[in-house]
């Protein structure tokens, strides 16, 4: 879906988290660069997918985006106005507009309170959406949209399996009626048969409420299946940014090709016979990532250029952005 | 028969009651195979690894039936000192979280010399000669250093190489791999499979490796058992099974993948809940959730049906379930 008038839009974000030694006197010696400079639009009802491995800053990102750690640079325009600086009554009519779904559905959700009280907290903070005598009745509603008894209104967490506890969180982030939501992994601890319930609610919930969601995932199946765009992340930074059939038909980054052709695929057929990159090595410390471009030190395509000039997020060809000197096509997924 | 796994019985008995964790587990491996344990949490893939090695949690867990044996030889009735020599060189096994599998304050190098000093009567010098090269095997970059260090001082891929090298030191006939790539990333994961595949076609080890990732299954394994609800529900060979389905299970498991080619509405999902193992369902323990449940599946729990060579499935409805791909 592409909108005309975007929703949110964030221009050259960084956040670096300083590297400290001694307790006495404590000095900064370095800087993890967790979001290095990452810049992207989400339109309404739009589904940004955002993947990359550990350590590539995607968890960071929706940090910041939620306000939940200050950007150390850059901008974000939510419905035009400057998100970072908004403060006091602003600030809490757009923590109204954007909520977060969070990874682990056994470490978010507090094990001493009802799932009543887990969901119709965000009530307690922003009682306007909500006048007390409604609350109950809403939190009833909320629990029967995403799928859950409302009659359990009552249990606590531990008396719900792994798949119904993020119901209860997608609940929650339901509440307040938000534009956007952050999904971060949301699916990942959940086995496959559970995994694929949750993933049809998300895609419901987004038809039934216009939602935007900024979907941040490892796995790439997952992240095709519900995004409208896809941005992936390296070491801090986005170096390719397209349409789902942009990034997964027609990737042009060394890196978005390696990875798109390291996920097994559930076809023994194909055994032996597919475009397998194998990367050696690890990902680099963020703390000191390769000069020029970071994936240089992983690349088979590397030259001197890679290491001395970063490349720009720019589009050099197939129609979309990709921050590699020596971009081209190369379609990898069977 | 290298290793064989029969009719194996495993209750938790907890506060809650009897969690009968594995109802009737059997399978066998053979050198050089790769055998693939695919299921979701809590249908006994790992149990029964750990009951084949001994490591089993008594109390609260308790095995009660069945036979695992090891080249002919039973195991479950042998000798503490019996099993700890089969557990370091005949059956090795690596875990999914090789940060909490391996000590944080011991070397690297010392963990695998520790084995070697002890069931080979290696010199401090010989023992360590043998680490770095078994680090070198695994390719771990400037092994001769690495040596020295501790676990936290590899990243993630690292450890669970290490994990692989110290697995290896014996000369183990099979190798146990516990989702030895569930916690890694996807261009790590992909290293340290082909790495497994190597090592066990150079050795003609037998290779059980537990998973809930199909794909993966798809690309290395030879044969596949699929586990529910502690009961193995199919076992067939890897194309077969792919092609065909013989479980409504395995077929609406496959359906409920989210894939990379194709950008889906809704994905097919399986409803409801695995079920707890202290209340599993009568008869079929998939009836629940199986759309095509009849009341013979209610009150009968299917024996294996044979579906051609070596492909069984515990299915009343088996046969039409393979025909027509569908559950």
């Amino acid at each position: 879906m592409v909108s005309v008038a975007e929703l949110l839009e964030v221009r050259d974000l960084v956040k670096h988290f300083p590297v400290t030694r001694g307790v006495a006197f404590r000095r900064t010696v370095g800087q993890v660069r967790a979001v290095d400079g990452v810049s992207f639009t989400l339109g309404a009802g739009e589904t940004l997918g955002v993947v990359g491995e550990s350590g590539c800053g995607k968890s960071t990102l929706a940090q910041v985006l939620m306000r939940l750690e200050p950007p150390t640079s850059g901008a974000a325009l939510f419905e035009g106005a400057p998100m970072f600086d908004l403060r006091g009554a602003a600030l809490r009519r757009w923590r109204r507009d954007m909520q977060i779904v969070l990874q682990d559905p056994y470490t978010s959700l507090n094990p001493r309170m009802t799932v009543g009280d887990i969901v119709g907290e965000p009530f307690e903070i922003h009682p306007e959406v909500a006048p007390r005598s409604s609350r109950a009745g809403r939190v009833r509603e909320l629990l029967d949209v995403v799928g859950l008894n409302p009659e359990h209104i009552n249990r606590y967490p531990h008396q719900f399996s792994g798949g119904q506890r993020q119901r209860i969180g997608i609940a929650r982030a339901l509440a307040l009626r938000p534009k956007v939501i952050v999904c971060d992994e949301p699916v990942s601890a959940l086995d496959v048969s559970i995994q694929a319930q949750v993933m049809n609610l998300l895609g419901e919930l987004q038809a039934e409420f216009g939602l935007s969601y900024i979907f941040i995932a490892h796995d790439l199946s997952v992240v095709r299946h519900l995004s409208d765009r896809v941005a992936v992340m390296y070491l801090g930074k986005i170096v390719e940014i397209g349409t789902a059939e942009q990034i997964y038909r027609h990737p042009t980054h060394p890196y978005t090709q390696a990875l798109l052709s390291a996920v097994p695929v559930a076809d023994p057929g194909l055994r032996g016979r597919r475009d397998v990159i194998r990367l050696s090595g690890d990902v680099p410390s963020p703390v000191n990532p390769p000069s020029g471009c970071r994936f240089r030190t992983r690349c088979w395509k590397a030259q001197d250029v890679c290491a001395t000039e970063e490349p720009a997020l720019v589009t050099r060809v197939g129609g979309h952005p990709s921050a590699c000197h020596f971009a081209e096509e190369r379609s990898v997924v069977p | 028969m290298l290793l064989e796994v029969e009719d194996l019985h495993v209750e938790f008995r907890t506060r809650d009651g009897v969690a009968r964790v594995l109802n009737g587990v059997s399978y066998r491996v053979s050198a050089g195979e790769t055998l693939a344990v695919l299921g979701e949490s809590g249908s006994g893939k790992s149990v029964t690894a750990h009951a084949i090695m001994g490591i089993l949690d008594t109390p609260p867990a308790f095995v009660t039936r069945g036979s695992v044996r090891f080249h002919g030889e039973e195991l479950l009735s042998a000798s503490a000192e019996r099993r700890r020599s089969v557990r370091a060189e005949g059956v090795a096994m690596i875990f999914q979280d090789a940060l909490s599998a391996l000590n944080p304050v011991f070397t690297v190098g010392f963990q695998i010399e520790e084995q070697l000093r002890v069931r080979r009567g290696m010199s401090r010098a010989e023992a360590r000669a043998r680490a770095i090269e078994l680090l070198d095997l695994v390719r771990i970059p400037a092994a001769r250093q690495r040596v020295r260090e501790y676990p936290h001082q590899f990243s993630g891929g690292m450890r669970q190489r290490a994990m692989i090298a110290m697995s290896l030191a014996l000369d183990p006939e099979v190798l146990i791999a516990d989702e030895p790539t569930t916690a890694l990333d996807v261009t790590v994961q992909a290293q340290i499979m082909d790495l497994l595949a190597e090592i066990q076609r150079e050795r003609q080890m037998g290779l059980v490796l537990i998973t809930h990732d199909l794909g993966v299954v798809a690309e290395v394994a030879d044969r596949i058992v699929v586990m529910y609800a502690g009961r193995i529900v199919e076992q067939a060979d890897t194309v077969s099974l792919f092609r065909s389905p013989g479980h409504p299970y395995t077929a609406a498991l496959m359906r409920s993948l989210p894939r990379l080619d194709s950008k889906g509405t809704a994905l097919e999902t399986i409803r409801g809940l695995p079920p707890s193992l202290l209340r599993i369902p009568s008869g079929c323990p998939f009836h629940p959730r199986c759309p095509r449940a009849e009341d013979v599946c209610v009150s009968d729990v299917p024996g294996a049906v044979r579906l051609g060579f070596g492909r069984t499935s515990a299915c009343h409805f088996a046969e039409e379930v393979v025909g027509g791909f569908g559950g």
